[in-house]
């Protein structure tokens, strides 16, 4: 897949894309002590870590795990209890270069839109109100759309998609959006492995525009080996770093519980998982 | 066929009628694509009926004056619009109970106060169904003038309300002030109710939100292709149905709804013929 640059909206400076009210020099995002209860008990306990900019980092655990409200938490679409989230040194609810693309899109796939109109919408507020798209707009969506290889169906209603084209026509969405920050929440689940491939390539691909990915699924395989940082989660943090560092007999058994079975098999550990695929409830 | 059509254009009620009715065929058929997509259609016709306390009120202030309808039906409609929307918000209820206890308990004051008045069943036939042949001027003034205030202010929000109606969590993202652009949506709802309530009365209200719409969602896959086809397929019944009111001496508002539920009816056979064709063809690349 041929991968283009984005044109720049700043001159010629630091990062390729800049939004206003982000402090130089501060982590993508720092979370820190994050606490929030729901009426059925713990979400998460006492959550803190780092993301630098470019990272891309799996979010691994068990079914309720939290993930999906560490997500919301930090695009802002949920408050906690207590801690802090910051991005670039300011609060979530301040910056839309944050894209979440949630475990169930509720979208109308029969909605009357075309795959080029729901990238556009990324550009909403970059558009700003009152105003039509310009032709930059344009080149920004045609960019994304052809970034995901999905340029040749730009003229489709949405419903014509297979499944893990709809996750690429997102992740072009969050391109057109000019997100720093993508949160993913189990887009490969329910894709078959071509689609998952492809899906992977793309944010291979983002590397180069140094946008940093937080990417929560389940298959703990796939997660060592395409990532380079895990984060092992049930309801508090309990590892994060390498796949090596991070998947060991010691926290498996502490994240999943009875649930998991680890074997050591000579080359390494390996895992027997029941909570895989399962629809995740919170 | 030219003095068929003609004919009732003699009428100066008629020419009136006709102007109306292609202005609310068109305001309602545009806010009534966020409608039909948003799945809205319960509560527009309970916004509808809600109105009626306030035509009542405004009718026995003004003494059966035009005026006074107006502006009363129309602080009445953005109030229960509002009003329906905070308490489905904050109630322990569904959103539909809310608002049908909200849309029964207004429809019946109205009615309560419209009996109040001596030849009472007469008025509420004409609020109830409409009396588009009785368009005065300035009806046609205030009608025309909101409704192109709406239709401005659609154009303006355009993309706005594509966000909110298409992906709430993508306009949370985006920090789009949602709850405003909400409110915003559901008092242009509610003006454009009361610009058409004198063509086809409150309790025929809902059709032309949503049958229109209803139509161009089978035939296109572009929203604004489908405002444009809704507002032609309404444009369409609105003049269909005065002519045939005129020569059959049928109710103006019940031929206008009526042509527009045989549009809808014959779009939905026709895709859905085309649609199992396509269907049962063999398919060529194996």
């Amino acid at each position: 897949m041929k991968v283009k640059s984005f044109p720049q909206t700043s001159p010629a400076g630091v990062t390729p894309r800049h939004h206003p009210g982000h402090i130089p020099g501060e982590p993508i995002l720092r979370v820190q002590h994050l606490n929030l209860t729901y009426e059925g008990g713990v979400a998460l306990q006492d959550v803190t870590f780092e993301l630098t900019s470019g990272e891309r980092m799996a979010v691994v655990g068990p079914n309720g795990a939290g993930k999906s409200t560490l997500f919301k938490i930090i695009a802002g679409l949920l408050k906690p209890d207590s801690g802090m989230v910051s991005v670039f040194g300011a609060a979530p609810s301040g910056h839309i270069c944050i894209s979440y693309l949630p475990q169930h899109s509720h979208v109308d796939w029969n909605f009357p839109v075309t795959v080029s109109d729901v990238v556009m919408m990324g550009r909403t507020r970059k558009i700003g109100f009152l105003r039509l798209p310009s032709a930059s707009d344009r080149e920004f969506v045609s960019l994304a759309l052809r970034t995901v290889g999905l340029n040749e169906l730009s003229q489709r209603q949405i419903s014509q998609l297979s499944g893990g084209q709809q996750q690429r026509m997102f992740i072009a969405r969050a391109l057109a959006q000019e997100a720093d920050l993508m949160l993913l929440d189990e887009p490969v689940t329910g894709l078959d492995t071509p689609s998952q491939e492809e899906l992977f390539t793309v944010l291979e691909s983002l590397k180069k525009e140094k946008v940093t990915v937080m990417f929560a699924l389940h298959d703990l395989k796939l997660a060592a080996r395409r990532f380079d940082r895990v984060m092992l989660l049930n309801h508090r943090l309990v590892g994060i770093g390498k796949p090596v560092e991070v998947f060991t007999r010691e926290h498996l058994s502490k994240a999943y519980g009875e649930h998991i079975q680890v074997l050591e098999n000579g080359h390494g550990l390996s895992m027997v998982d029941d909570t895989c695929c399962g629809e995740e409830k919170e | 066929m030219i003095d068929w059509l003609l004919t009732p254009l003699q009428y100066s009620f008629m020419v009136r009628g006709m102007l109306a009715a292609i202005v609310v065929g068109v305001v309602c058929a545009v806010l009534g694509t966020y409608v039909v997509l948003r799945g809205m259609a319960f509560f527009g016709d309970a916004l509808a009926h809600a109105v009626l306390p306030g035509v009542a009120v405004g009718y026995l202030v003004g003494g059966g004056a035009r005026g006074p309808v107006f502006w009363w039906a129309m602080a009445t409609a953005l109030l229960s619009a509002f009003g329906i929307g905070a308490v489905s918000r904050s109630a322990r209820l569904k959103e539909d109970t809310s608002i049908g206890i909200i849309f029964a308990g207004m429809f019946a004051l109205g009615v309560a106060l419209i009996s109040m008045v001596r030849n009472y069943s007469a008025d509420l036939t004409h609020f109830l169904f409409g009396d588009v042949l009785g368009v005065s001027n300035t009806d046609l003034v205030l009608t025309a003038a909101f409704g192109v205030l709406i239709l401005l202010v659609v154009l303006a929000f355009y993309k706005e309300f594509m966000v909110i109606s298409f992906d709430p969590t993508l306009a949370a993202t985006l920090r789009l002030p949602i709850r405003w652009l909400d409110y915003l949506l559901i008092a242009l709802i509610a003006m454009s109710i009361v610009v058409s309530l004198q063509t086809v009365g409150v309790t025929l209200m809902v059709a032309m939100l949503i049958t229109p719409a209803a139509a161009a969602s089978l035939l296109t896959r572009r929203l604004s292709r489908m405002m444009l086809i809704a507002a032609l397929v309404a444009v369409f019944s609105g003049i269909t149905g005065l002519y045939l009111s005129y020569y059959l001496n049928l109710a103006s508002g019940s031929a206008i709804v009526l042509t527009c539920t045989a549009i809808f009816a014959f779009t939905w056979v026709i895709t859905n013929l085309a649609r199992r064709k396509s269907r049962a063809r063999p398919s060529v690349n194996l």
